[in-house]
């Protein structure tokens, strides 16, 4: 089995390859869930289209993670993620929904994909399928009031198929959120909904895999606070605003790739 | 159901809403893939009769209308043929991208159901007049946007969606003791535009219970010697233009009418397929821009020009011009 964190390099990799012939991404918000979804996908059971896990970026500007970790895990060609971003591209900015290729929904606009996993969620119950329906969401999306409605209405239902993951990189769009729409105390928001709320680390593994081991322990739905960096991995990106969505130029590519060779 | 005589009239008694409901019992066998999801309108959606027959088929999100289609887009996903409905200003606005990004873009097999749609809500006022659903639906691709005219259509579009495929927002209009358009059984189609009377002068396209307001109105007209065909748009998307084709090439005026704002509603659709065709002028006639000030169901009809009466006066006005 292939070291986990040697595939997040070469995830960040893909990253920084793809959005570099893209001229434009997500940058920030796609490193910083890398170690995230590299785990999910390192666990994520698909017998057939039916029995199968079910991932939901719901922060949808980094689909430029998503491709990257879907290249990794070969439910995409190489060639396929370097599509990213070009004129009339299956791999665009925002994901779109391909269920053969593990992209649950198209998502981009903020705040809808925890509605979407309740759905399925109800659905998989009454199919008695026993797969998982992660989440990923990022902090600034729980600025959201839609959000809080599927945290409401999963805590109130119990629904304990559903793992909710929160990038927790600090940032949005115009900088730090502490600036813009301070959230505190996550953990406690979640809990008084009715989910088990575990705070970890969001770029160490073991962590990430003792969070997720306890939605089996617990008869809640869990919803992990995983505290990242935007941009992590490449030092000029990291908590710098500017990278939310950018472009790089050939100097800063070769810079990047130097960096995440290390 | 039998359509005949008497199960139409206590259809009528029902009003459209309460017809949803029965409708939706009626169809649904436990062994099939259909759900209702509301946001806090179980009663008003008059659905305690399926509630109570497939407690397991139904889902109340709360006060929620944009989670409640986030949810039903996930049903739909899973295979799930997924009735939501709540009232019209909130079923159609309050949760409009969820719609556009995750019902239509996704091309899920959600039906929205908007109730107490134009001006039904009546004294409850504009915040619950759905006077602008029409507009925002049909901008939607694969959206279809289905408009009954009376109790008897709304039953058997209900039907009609058990079979088929894809999003679709149904719009209920009329209150208790709207009457019905249909006296006698008729077949109904998605898409399908209906002939309800015939008259060689002018083609008055409606929609709703504006179906039932033009066959009062052909008949004013009658005495103006004045012919009327009535047509019964009850889908407005997609449109159907084999009709609209054969209506541009016979009439010498073409009206229509609805219980929506003239912007972006039957009309607005009606002249944008018209624009490059050789056709007849157009008359539309629909709900100013500007909110009045609430009251009664038929006292909004008559207020807005929406009564027969009104509406003959303006089609008189009209042909004096041309």
């Amino acid at each position: 089995m292939i070291d986990l964190s040697l595939r997040a390099k070469n995830i960040r990799k893909n990253i920084i390859e793809a959005g570099f012939k893209s001229k434009s991404a997500h940058y920030g918000g796609s490193l910083s869930c890398v170690e995230l979804l590299t785990y999910v996908f390192s666990i994520f059971k698909k017998e057939n289209l039916e029995n199968r896990d079910r991932l939901i970026l719901s922060k949808g500007h980094c689909a430029l993670g998503l491709y990257a970790v879907l290249a990794e895990f070969n439910y995409i060609t190489k060639e396929e993620l370097l599509t990213f971003n070009t004129n009339g591209s299956d791999f665009p900015s925002h994901c779109v929904k391909n269920l053969e290729k593990n992209i649950e929904l198209s998502s981009g606009s903020l705040g809808m994909g925890l509605g979407y996993a309740i759905g399925q969620a109800v659905a998989l119950r009454k199919k008695r399928l026993d797969n998982k329906i992660y989440v990923l969401s990022g902090n600034g999306e729980a600025n959201e009031g839609s959000f809080w409605e599927a945290v409401m209405f999963i805590g109130a239902n119990k629904l304990n198929n559903i793992i909710l993951i929160i990038d927790n990189n600090k940032m949005q769009l115009d900088g730090f959120s502490k600036d813009i729409l301070d959230i505190k105390d996550w953990k406690n928001k979640f809990s008084s909904f009715g989910f088990e709320a575990i705070e970890i680390d969001g770029h160490n593994f073991e962590e990430i895999k003792n969070a997720i081991n306890a939605s089996t322990k617990v008869n809640k739905p869990l919803a992990i606070i995983a505290n990242t960096t935007k941009g992590r991995g490449v030092s000029f990106m990291e908590n710098n605003p500017n990278w939310h969505h950018s472009s790089i130029t050939e100097e800063e590519y070769n810079h990047a790739l130097k960096e995440l060779e290390v | 159901m039998e359509f005949d005589f008497k199960n139409m009239m206590e259809l009528s008694r029902l009003s459209s809403r309460g017809v949803y409901g029965k409708a939706l019992s009626d169809i649904t066998q436990a062994n099939d893939n259909i759900m209702a999801v509301v946001a806090d309108v179980m009663t008003s959606s008059k659905l305690e009769e399926f509630c109570k027959k497939f407690p397991d088929k139904f889902i109340n999100v709360g006060i929620a209308e944009q989670n409640m289609i986030s949810v039903s887009a996930g049903l739909a996903s899973e295979g799930y043929n997924v009735f939501a409905s709540t009232f019209a200003p909130f079923a159609s606005m309050r949760c409009f991208e969820q719609l556009r990004t995750q019902v239509g873009y996704m091309n899920l097999n959600v039906k929205v159901v908007g109730l107490l749609s134009g001006f039904s809500g009546g004294v409850v006022g504009n915040t619950h007049y759905g006077l602008e659903d029409i507009a925002l639906t049909r901008t939607i691709p694969n959206m279809t946007v289905i408009s009954p005219a009376d109790c008897v259509e709304t039953y058997k579009v209900i039907e009609a969606l058990k079979n088929y495929i894809g999003p679709c927002y149904v719009r209920l209009t009329g209150v208790n003791g709207t009457p019905n358009a249909f006296k006698e059984n008729y077949e109904f189609k998605i898409g399908k535009a209906i002939q309800m009377t015939e008259g060689e002068d002018i083609a008055v396209i409606a929609t709703g219970t504006m179906v039932y307001e033009a066959m009062r109105t052909a008949r004013a007209l009658k005495k103006n010697n004045i012919l009327v065909s009535v047509y019964n748009f009850h889908t407005i998307k997609p449109l159907d233009y084999e009709t609209l084709d054969k209506i541009f090439s016979k009439y010498k005026l073409l009206v229509t009418i609805e219980e929506h704002f003239k912007i972006g509603g039957l009309g607005s659709a009606v002249a944008e397929y018209k624009s490059d065709k050789k056709a007849p002028p157009q008359l539309i006639i629909g709900v100013e821009d500007k909110f009045e000030k609430a009251g009664e169901y038929n006292y909004m009809l008559d207020k807005t020009g929406l009564t027969a009466p009104k509406i003959a006066e303006k089609i008189l006005k009209k042909l004096e011009e041309i």
